[in-house]
Formats: structure tokens, C-alpha cells, sequence
């Protein structure tokens, strides 16, 4: 039988605290490590097309690589312009979805239609893509589109959005799959966020003769308003920095168009589709440049949402 | 019949201060704690009582923030000091939750955990090891049939033996038990307090409760706390049946607390 | 001029009536996808499938070395982030009380779990893809990791801060040091939790497109070897799908069901674990 002495066996044990301790430490250092390598590879990356474009590059519409021009407009209108219509669709949706989910379903149901949605969430985002492109596109190009051209496009002021032939594809179709792809993150994002309700607070408003959604609308917001909003800009990193939803019907076009009916391009979808065929050091860092515009635009959204998301956190921590 | 005993000191506490944060909970504290017999810490929710508990194995150093100042002595070695080390101090002095707080692994792994730590026993020493404490704990005929189930499985007051048998396993010279049996239904209660009776023999123990008549019914000593002062320490008969100061009769006749 | 009574449930029933169509529209959309992906994967869905390699336009074949690329990069990239995952979220959830550590690592993992993943991509193709000079497997297993590596150390965390502390204290009062409190006591109650996060983890990956377009890229082939371009699932189903061969977009949608049922079977894997230590505990 070994015999350890007292002493050494306490010595080894402070060594393996330190060392357990620090691996640990190391580890989550490396998180920090991974966003400056990150941050750093892409701005390397890049440095040609800066050095090429300047500032200039995020004004410029230009888009050839024959003659090595590159600008940045397009593709950041297109995700711009994408997302903001994802999220119009998606906010009321989610909001009412969260609201079934907390408030309305029977207690039998709660979980199982949670989970449903979650599971909508989990689905992979290129199967949202290609549903878009083979189901979704044909019947929008056949039933929606005339409609809205018919009615939307001969409108004043905003009837140029809505104009143009009815192909399927286009900025609009994109923003429907992105639309219908965050619904379910946002409304889980935003159910979890109604849980934290006390139900006590709910239940005294009840106790005065409140209406559900006189509750949901004057209890149940207020109190979570900063959470819903960090849901909401949840959603819209996961949307802004989305892939293969996007790519399989935004028509992949650099073509600066009023019309939300024409094809276009994303930031995202540009990368995906030229970047493994691009030629050329400029053209390779003119897409690189892109992914940083992206990364720092997701970025800075998902730092307000989660900064959103902790605060709320924190009330709830004090309030309890 | 506590006259009768030889008393020695085992832990001495002396000017003890306790600070959460700010917060001063235990105010120059000085108690003699006598070896192999039960002394209770009574008092009302907050008067600190468990964190004086929670001093003698340094418990709170889990916590940044937590501090105490003055001495605390384990036969005449100060467990405060800087250098002390906290792991073989708290192997010498075992304690037991009000929770039962069964690990997630069988029930002979639980006691097993903390004898591995200290001593390289041989596998019929350790199962010798494990069935003296079980036996200790009054719950070797209960469990030794499902020795390598989990921990989990078993009762409540069965898990808060299960866990004085794993603190006593690792042959500590005290017991501190945390309102052992806050958690327990009666019949359980009893198992447990005529388990501190026979304990005594072989332990020092430090019980915290909530509970007066258990206080009266298990201890040698009890001292009385409020506020984070300690305002009477005496035998427990004494304490009980003619105390010194007018505090300590209020709470204990009910009309305070 | 109705009451105010009138109107305010007239509200509250108009109200609610949005919210059930809210619900309703988003079961309608899951039901949609799913009949679409059984309607057509399941013709596409032939034993050839996992029999053979993926074919040139006009002739047959299966998707055996995508399937085989995607299991392995999957793999491989789960090996590699689980373990970074769950070390930094026990250094969040035990040691990160103090210091400026934990609190911006605990924000910048919140920000990388939802950061755009085809970053990710480009990131390893820097600094992977471009010393080396060319696609392979292990790159795109080292992008599939760090998609693994933040959801691991969410879940890692919050399991950990579950476990009661007691349980910390129980071990700690033994004279056990923190390391073993933590590996053999802490971890060890919260392993159904992490195990939940690791397959959730999983399923994410395992239909990620994006981040393998500029790493392991594709191969037509049969291939093993990790230091090659390999082919694998999402990509195979994006090429063929935005083909115009419909053999190949067959094969897509066999692929697509593919992955999405067993990324539906990972989620409902990961919640039935979950629940079952939630009732035994």
C-alpha cells in the first residue's frame, strides 16, 4: 500500500487545483482570443481592398470583377433591406405566438406546442432555402406577386417598391423565408422573456378585473419591454448574418433596384456564391471586406440585444 | 451527570468577528467548545448562529467577500491562520447540512469519496471502512443489500444518515451539523438524535437548531445567540432551567422568537 | 357608442383571436416544410442513396460520401469543441465570482453563439484554407468547432448554476480539493444537463451550409482522408438543389430529409435526457 505523506499529498493537491483552475481559466480565455483572431484574420484579409476602395467602397454600387471595381452598397442594402422585412413580418407574429404560449394555451398544450416551435427554430436554415426556392417562389410568383403589383405597385409614393415582373425571386421573397426562418427564435426568445412575469404581478391585475390582453398589454410588456426588444434584436443578428435561407431566392443580382420584387444581393449570399469562384487577390478581398462589414454590423446587434437581455436579467435579480 | 465528566477544551474561540461584505454578523465572540460532548447553537433566524458554525471549517471561504478576524483554536492550533490548509482542516472536521446532500453516485462511492481522499486504503480495508460507518450512521441494514445504487434514491432521513456516515467515515475529531434535521419528518428526527447521542462517544459536536426542545434533548452545552452576539453559554440544564440573563429566558419560554 | 366594458372585451377578444392565428400560422409553416420534405425526399429516398457516391448530372447515384463526410466532420468537430466548451463554462460557473474575466467572456460567447456563421467560414479559410493551400476536412471540422464551442460553454454554465451549492459545500466539508469537487461532485450532477447542450450542439452543426463553403468544400469521391476536400451533406444539397439536372435536385431533397429529421431526432434526443434527470432529480 502507498503511503503518502500528509504534506506532500497536500502539495499535490494545491498543484492540481492551480492547474484544473488555470486549463479552466485558459479556456475561457481562448473565447476571447477566438473573437480577436477573428476580428484580426478578417481585417488582414481585407487590407488589400481597403488599401484599394478606402471608405469609398461601402458608398460604391460598383461590382466588376473583369475590371477589378468593387463596392460594398448593394449587398449591404440587400441585408439591410432583407432583414428590416423579416422583421416587420416577424415581431407581430412571434409577439402573438409568445403570448399563446404564456398566456392563452390550455396548461396540457403549453409544452408540447413550445416545443413545436423550438423545434421550427432547429430546423437547418438551408431547408428553409430550398423550400423557398421550389414551393414557396412558384406559388408567390403566381397568386401573390400579380396582387401586389396590381395593387401595391399602382399605388402613389410607394408603388415603385412593388413593381416589376412577378418572378418569384427577388429582395421581398428573401425576406419572407428570413421572416418566417426567425419567427420561432424570436418567439421563444420572447416567451421566455413573458415567464419571467411574477405571477403575482399578473394575478393582481387579474384580481382588478383586467382583461387578458389588457394584462399582457399594460403588465406583461412594460415589465419586459427591454427583454422583448433584446429578443427582437436577436433575431435580427440571426437574420442579418444568415446564409442559406437567403442565397436560394434573393436572386443573387448586383443590381441596385427600388423595386423589393427584383432580385438582389446580400452580403452573405454574395460571399456563398463568389467567393470559392472569385479570381484575383482584390476580388478575394473585396468578399473578405464584406464578411467584416457583416461581422461588425452582427456585432454590434447582438451586443445592444444581449445588453438588453442581461439588464432585464438584473431587474429580475433585484426584484426577487 | 455532566459534572461527572472531565472536560477538555477542544475548540476555543476568541474575540471572533464575522463580516459579510460590510455587514458585521458575529460580534467578538469568546466560547469554549468541550471535546466528545454536544454543544447547540440556539438562537433566532439570523442571530449567527450558523455562520459561527460555518467558521470552524472555514465554509465561508467559498465565498469572496466573506471574512472572519480573531481566533479560532483547534486543540491550541489556530484554524484562522493564513496558513492553515483548508482541505486537511475540514478533514479533521466533518459537517452535515440541513439538506440531505447525497453526491450523484452510488451510495458506496458517497462514503468512499472522502476516505479516497486522504488515506490509500485496499479494498477490503475501504469496505471495512464503509460498512463501520453505515453502521455508525444506523443505516447499514437498510442499505447494505444496494450498496451500488445511487445516493439519490433513498429516503430523506435515510439520505441525512447517509451523509453522517460519509462525514464520519473520513474519522474527523469534530461534527458540525447544520440543522440536521430541519428537513426530516419526526420519526426521522428521532433515528437522527439518538444517532448524535451515540456519536458523542467517539466525536465533538457542534449542532445548530432551530428547535429548543431538541437543543434540551441532545446537547451537554448550549449557548445562546442574537444579533450576532453571543449572550449566554452555559450546560445545557442550566441554560434551560435557570438562565442567567433575562434574554435568554424570553426566548426560551416562548415570548421572543 | 358601446360601454367600455363592451369594448374592452371586444378588444381582448380581437386581441387574442391574432395570437391563436400567430400560433396557428407557425404550426401551419413547420407542417408545410415537413410535408414538402417528406413529399418529395421520400421518392428520392432509394437504398442507392447510401450506396453510392455522388453521380455526374444523367447518371445514378446516392450520397454515401456526403453522408460519410458529414458524420465524420460532425464528428471530429464535436471532439474538438466539447471539451474547450465545457472547461470555460466551468470556469464561468465556478471560479468566475471574481475578476474581469468571466463577466466579458460570459458576453462575448452570447454574442459568438448567434454570430453569422458564414464568418466563421471565411475566418478559418484565413487562417486555415490559405496556409496550408487548399480545402480539406479538418478545416471545415475546426469551423464546425467553433459553432460547438459557445454553445457548449451556454449550457455548461447555466447546468453548473443549477446544481445546488450545498452539494459544492458537502464535498468542500469532506476536505476535497476544488478540482475534484468540481470534476468528481459539480459536473457529474450536471452531466445530463451538458450532455443535453453537447447534442443540441450536434444538431446545430450538423445542418450548418455556410461555414463548409470556403473550408472543406466538396469532393465528387469517395474519401477518408480528412486532409482532403471532402464532401458532405449541406453543401451537396446547395449545389444540387440550385442545379438545373433534376436527378440532382432528387438527390438534394433526399438530403434534405436526411438532415432534417435527424437534426429533429438530435433536438427531441436532447430534451427527452433533459427531462428524464429533471424528474429523477
Amino acid at each position: 500500500m502507498p503511503m503518502f505523506s500528509h504534506e506532500a499529498r497536500l502539495k499535490r493537491q494545491a498543484l492540481f487545483d492551480l492547474l484544473f483552475r488555470n486549463l479552466t481559466r485558459a479556456a475561457a480565455f481562448g473565447v476571447l482570443a477566438l473573437l480577436a483572431a477573428i476580428i484580426v484574420s478578417l481585417i488582414v484579409g481585407s487590407m488589400p481592398a481597403i488599401h484599394a476602395f478606402g471608405p469609398g467602397f461601402l458608398a460604391s454600387s460598383d461590382w466588376d470583377p473583369v475590371n477589378d471595381k468593387f463596392g460594398a452598397l448593394i449587398p449591404i442594402i440587400g441585408t439591410l433591406v432583407t432583414s428590416g422585412i423579416a422583421l416587420f413580418i416577424a415581431i407581430p407574429v412571434s409577439f402573438g405566438i409568445a403570448i399563446f404560449l404564456t398566456e392563452l394555451a390550455p396548461r396540457i398544450l403549453r409544452r408540447p406546442l413550445g416545443v413545436a416551435i423550438e423545434l421550427l427554430a432547429g430546423i437547418p436554415s438551408i431547408i428553409y432555402g430550398m423550400w423557398g426556392l421550389f414551393v414557396f417562389a412558384p406559388l408567390f410568383a403566381d397568386h401573390l406577386e400579380p396582387w401586389i403589383n396590381k395593387h401595391l405597385g399602382s399605388m402613389p409614393g410607394i408603388g415603385q417598391f412593388f413593381s416589376g415582373p412577378p418572378m418569384g425571386i427577388g429582395i421581398l421573397t428573401a425576406g419572407i423565408i428570413l421572416a418566417i426562418m426567425v419567427i420561432p427564435f424570436i418567439a421563444s426568445v420572447m416567451r421566455d422573456v413573458f415567464d419571467v412575469v411574477p405571477t403575482l404581478l399578473k394575478e393582481s391585475a387579474y384580481g382588478l378585473g383586467a382583461t387578458t390582453w389588457e394584462v399582457v398589454w399594460k403588465v406583461v410588456l412594460p415589465y419586459t419591454r427591454i427583454g422583448v426588444a433584446g429578443g427582437i434584436m436577436l433575431g435580427l443578428g440571426r437574420s442579418l448574418g444568415e446564409t442559406m435561407a437567403v442565397t436560394f431566392v434573393i436572386g443573387n443580382a448586383h443590381e441596385l433596384s427600388k423595386s423589393l420584387l427584383m432580385p438582389g444581393n446580400s452580403i452573405s449570399s454574395a460571399l456563398a456564391n463568389e467567393f470559392t469562384e472569385a479570381v484575383g487577390d482584390l476580388y478575394t478581398s473585396a468578399l473578405i471586406e464584406l464578411g467584416l462589414i457583416l461581422f461588425f454590423i452582427t456585432f454590434i446587434v447582438l451586443s445592444l440585444a444581449r445588453f438588453m437581455l442581461y439588464k432585464l436579467g438584473k431587474r429580475e435579480g433585484l426584484a426577487s | 451527570m455532566i459534572a461527572e465528566k472531565i472536560v477538555t477544551p477542544k475548540l476555543v474561540v476568541r474575540n471572533l468577528n464575522f463580516y459579510y461584505g460590510k455587514d458585521r454578523a458575529l460580534k467578538d465572540i469568546n466560547l469554549t467548545i468541550p471535546e466528545k460532548m454536544v454543544t447547540a447553537f440556539i438562537g433566532p433566524s439570523g442571530c449567527g448562529k450558523s455562520t459561527l458554525l460555518r467558521a470552524f471549517n472555514r465554509m465561508y471561504q467559498l465565498y469572496p467577500k466573506q471574512k472572519a478576524t480573531g481566533e479560532i483554536l483547534l486543540d491550541g492550533e489556530n484554524i484562522l491562520d493564513k496558513k492553515q490548509d483548508l482541505n486537511s482542516l475540514r478533514a479533521k472536521i466533518g459537517m452535515v447540512f440541513q439538506k440531505p446532500t447525497p453526491f450523484p453516485m452510488s451510495i458506496y462511492d458517497n462514503i468512499a469519496f472522502g476516505v479516497k481522499l486522504y488515506q490509500a486504503l485496499n479494498r477490503h480495508d475501504m469496505d471495512e471502512r464503509v460498512e463501520w460507518a453505515l453502521k455508525k450512521a444506523a443505516l447499514w441494514a437498510e442499505v447494505k443489500d444496494k450498496l451500488k445504487q445511487s445516493g439519490t434514491g433513498l429516503s430523506g432521513g435515510q439520505q441525512q444518515r447517509l451523509c453522517i456516515a460519509r462525514a464520519i467515515a473520513v474519522k474527523p475529531q469534530v461534527l458540525l451539523l447544520d440543522e440536521p434535521t430541519s428537513a426530516l419528518d419526526p420519526i426521522s428526527t428521532a433515528h437522527i438524535e439518538k444517532l448524535i447521542d451515540e456519536l458523542k462517544e467517539d466525536f465533538t459536536i457542534v449542532i445548530v437548531t432551530h428547535n429548543m426542545q431538541q437543543a434540551a434533548r441532545v446537547s451537554d452545552y448550549t449557548a445562546y445567540m442574537y444579533l450576532g452576539d453571543l449572550i449566554e453559554f452555559g450546560d445545557t440544564s442550566t441554560v434551560f432551567t435557570n438562565p442567567k440573563r433575562k434574554e435568554t429566558e424570553d426566548y426560551i419560554t416562548g415570548r421572543f422568537g | 357608442m358601446l360601454n367600455l366594458y363592451t369594448r374592452r372585451r371586444i378588444i381582448n377578444a380581437a386581441g387574442l383571436s391574432i395570437s391563436v392565428l400567430a400560433m396557428l400560422l407557425g404550426l401551419f409553416w413547420l407542417c408545410w416544410i415537413l410535408i414538402t420534405l417528406l413529399d418529395h425526399g421520400l421518392p428520392a429516398l432509394a437504398p442507392v442513396v447510401f450506396e453510392q457516391v455522388t453521380p455526374p448530372p444523367g447518371s445514378p447515384g446516392g450520397l454515401l460520401n456526403a453522408i460519410a463526410g458529414s458524420l465524420m466532420m460532425t464528428l471530429v468537430g464535436t471532439l474538438i469543441g466539447t471539451p474547450i466548451g465545457i472547461l470555460a463554462g466551468t470556469y464561468l460557473a465556478e471560479f468566475g465570482q471574481r475578476g474581469w474575466l468571466a463577466p466579458v467572456t460570459r458576453f462575448i460567447n452570447d454574442v459568438l453563439l448567434s454570430a453569422p456563421s458564414i464568418v466563421i467560414g471565411l475566418f478559418v479559410y484565413e487562417v486555415y484554407v490559405v496556409k496550408v493551400k487548399h480545402f480539406s476536412g479538418w478545416a471545415g471540422a475546426f469551423a464546425l468547432s467553433i459553432l460547438v464551442i459557445p454553445i457548449v460553454i451556454r449550457t455548461t454554465e447555466n447546468m453548473l448554476r443549477l446544481v445546488p451549492s450545498t452539494l459544492r459545500e458537502a464535498a468542500a466539508a469532506l476536505g476535497a480539493p476544488q478540482w475534484k469537487v468540481i470534476t468528481l461532485v459539480t459536473l457529474r450532477a450536471a452531466r445530463a444537463g451538458i450532455i443535453t447542450g453537447v447534442l443540441l450542439a450536434v444538431a446545430r452543426i450538423s445542418g450548418e451550409t455556410a461555414p463548409l463553403l470556403f473550408t472543406a468544400l466538396n469532393n465528387q469521391f469517395w474519401s477518408k482522408n480528412m486532409d482532403q476536400p471532402m464532401a458532405n451533406l449541406p453543401v451537396v444539397i446547395f449545389q444540387f438543389a440550385m442545379s438545373p439536372y433534376e436527378d440532382w435536385q432528387r438527390l438534394a431533397w433526399a438530403g434534405a430529409l436526411l438532415i432534417t429529421f435527424s437534426v429533429l431526432a438530435l433536438n427531441i434526443m436532447a430534451r427527452v435526457i433533459f427531462r428524464q434527470s429533471a424528474t429523477t432529480h
